[in-house]
């Protein structure tokens, strides 16, 4: 459809919720477009599930709109939602019902014409990783396997918009892989948005960020933009002979120093600085015995902190942080 | 379409679990006990006014009225509590469906269950035909007094399970609910003001002149109206959850 090509899958202008008087979402707007994995990242209680039911039509946003691929999700909800594919935090299940069972319900609900429910239920298993569990109670399934089929359910009718709210959470490291490996798949064919609270989920599997607090935007940009704005702020040297506090001090770019242990120094960067090729050159020349030298990350907390301080006095005006990244 | 999908499922899933046949065995062992010493006293007094139908089907059906209102909020508590309380209700709530029908279909499934029910309650005076002449149409009426009745007892117990995520809570508020309008028309006897109103809301009222039958308008149109009124406040809360959870 033109309609497809020209406008973002997913757009969302000024939305708001309220819980009573206290306001979950406030006045958020972003677009997602197709092959884009966007991440939505925030603290517990930061308005992403409200953001994204909203977004999945279980919700009824206080004010504002959104559009899935173009349609208007309040004024045609079920247009919209056939379009949508939706995994909330708790994965909705029949624990009573085997994966086939469900997942030819789920097909139905969605209203894939018979004849194609069977192969589309038989490729979403398949896409999911759930070939042998088929004729399984969903109630008898692991954790990490119940979660799968949470998401077969949500891609079975192949919608253009893929909706994830903190998959990989409760799973375990190689299902958090997996499952990681599916979500990047998804986003060349869909428009994906998950949200979670960990860091590395978004550095693994995303293309954008966008960092919520309080129910606001406070960060939008890609993930390259991102990761500059976590870059490093200090370099962990580590030799075999460590000079002396002073010596390292009067190294170019550095702001501090602090000894870690016998061996190991943080030297914390003067702003802008990038020193790290200068140092390693200094480290041979005076035969400190170079072990290693890696920059820092900021964590996750950090940034929160960077950004949501930066914001506050400035709280309703336009988020500080937000770059010029969405046409 | 969604609204039988949802039905069908509505009504396997209840055979899925216990309840449904624990519910169809232990209904159908008290019955069939009640038909038989209904049998028994017919039999010993064979010359009574009223025919086999009236006194033994008639009988049955009044009593098994009875056991319905005990049964059906224990059906209905789950029908949309239990979805709620699990998250399950999200996969209808996000699927291109519409609220009318989620309900819809949900009420379907059980009132399929509940005519099966119906349906093995009606098989025993229907064995009666081995041996005697039996009045069909006035076992049509009783048959089609059932029938509304337990669909006005799973509407309400539908729009009970829509109000709460406790299961229990649904059960206790329907049976409570269904219970009142048995017995409204025991109040207001003597006073003519209100004994029309009270008379009309009672669901005995209505029942026992389809189970004498004569099949009256007013009556049928009484539990339609009922039964509607119910699935429409349930749609409309269902909604309204939407906008306040």
């Amino acid at each position: 459809m033109a309609t497809e090509n020209s406008k973002p899958l997913v757009k969302v202008e000024g939305l708001y919720r309220y819980y009573g008087g206290r306001c979950a979402v406030h006045k958020l707007s972003f677009t997602l477009d197709k092959g884009e994995i966007l991440g939505l990242l925030g603290p517990n209680g930061a308005g992403k599930t409200s953001t994204l039911q909203m977004l999945a039509g279980n919700l009824a946003p206080s004010a504002g709109s959104i559009h899935i691929a173009g349609i208007d999700l309040l004024d045609e909800p079920l247009a919209a939602k056939a379009t949508l594919g939706y995994l909330p935090e708790v994965p909705p299940l029949y624990p009573d019902l085997t994966v086939d069972e469900y997942l030819d319900y789920a097909a139905a609900l969605r209203r894939v014409p018979h004849p194609k429910r069977a192969a589309a239920v038989a490729n979403a298993r398949e896409r999911c990783g759930l070939k042998d569990v088929g004729r399984r109670l969903i109630g008898n399934l692991s954790k990490g396997f119940q979660q799968r089929v949470g998401i077969a359910q949500a891609i079975l009718h192949t919608p253009s918009v893929v909706i994830l709210d903190e998959p990989t959470v409760g799973l375990d490291p190689i299902q958090i892989r997996e499952i990681r490996e599916l979500i990047r798949e998804l986003g060349h064919e869909h428009g994906v948005i998950l949200s979670t609270h960990i860091l590395p989920e978004v550095q693994a599997v995303c293309s954008r960020v966008q960092i919520i607090h309080k129910g606001r935007l406070v960060f939008s940009d890609s993930l390259k933009g991102f990761t500059e704005r976590m870059d490093a702020t200090s370099l962990v040297l580590e030799c075999r002979q460590l000079p002396g506090v002073k010596e390292l001090r009067a190294l170019p770019g550095v702001a501090s120093v602090e000894k870690l242990d016998s061996r190991r120094a943080r030297l914390r960067l003067a702003t802008d600085a990038d020193p790290a090729e200068e140092i390693a050159g200094l480290a041979m020349k005076g035969k400190w015995g170079l072990r290693g030298l890696s920059p820092e990350y900021k964590s996750l907390e950090q940034v929160f902190v960077e950004l949501t301080t930066a914001d506050e006095p400035q709280a309703d005006a336009e988020p500080a942080a937000m770059r010029a990244s969405s046409p | 379409m969604s609204t039988f999908t949802i039905a069908w499922r509505e009504l396997r899933n209840l055979f899925l679990s216990p309840l449904a046949w624990v519910l169809l065995a232990v209904v159908q062992f008290i019955l069939a006990w009640m038909f038989l010493a209904s049998v028994e006293s017919f039999r010993g007094n064979p010359a009574g006014v009223s025919g086999v139908t009236d006194q033994v089907a008639a009988g049955l059906f009044s009593i098994a009225s009875i056991v319905m209102l005990l049964v059906v909020p224990l059906l209905t508590m789950r029908l949309i509590s239990e979805e709620r309380r699990s998250g399950s209700l999200t996969l209808l709530l996000s699927s291109p469906v519409r609220m009318s029908e989620i309900v819809l279909g949900k009420y379907l499934g059980l009132l399929g269950f509940l005519g099966l029910m119906v349906l093995m309650l009606l098989l025993m005076p229907l064995s009666l035909a081995l041996g005697t002449h039996l009045d069909y149409g006035k076992l049509l009426a009783c048959m089609l007094g059932m029938l509304l009745l337990v669909g006005a007892f799973a509407a309400a117990g539908l729009f009970m399970s829509t109000l709460t995520r406790q299961p229990a809570v649904a059960a206790i508020s329907t049976f409570g609910l269904l219970l009142f309008l048995w017995i409204i028309n025991w109040l207001g006897q003597g006073d003519s003001r209100y004994q029309g109103v009270l008379h009309y809301l009672s669901f005995t009222d209505h029942y026992t002149t389809l189970l004498r039958g004569s099949f009256d308008s007013v009556d049928v149109a009484f539990y339609l109206l009922f039964i509607f009124t119910f699935l429409g406040l349930s749609v409309r809360r269902l909604d309204s959850a939407r906008l306040q959870a």
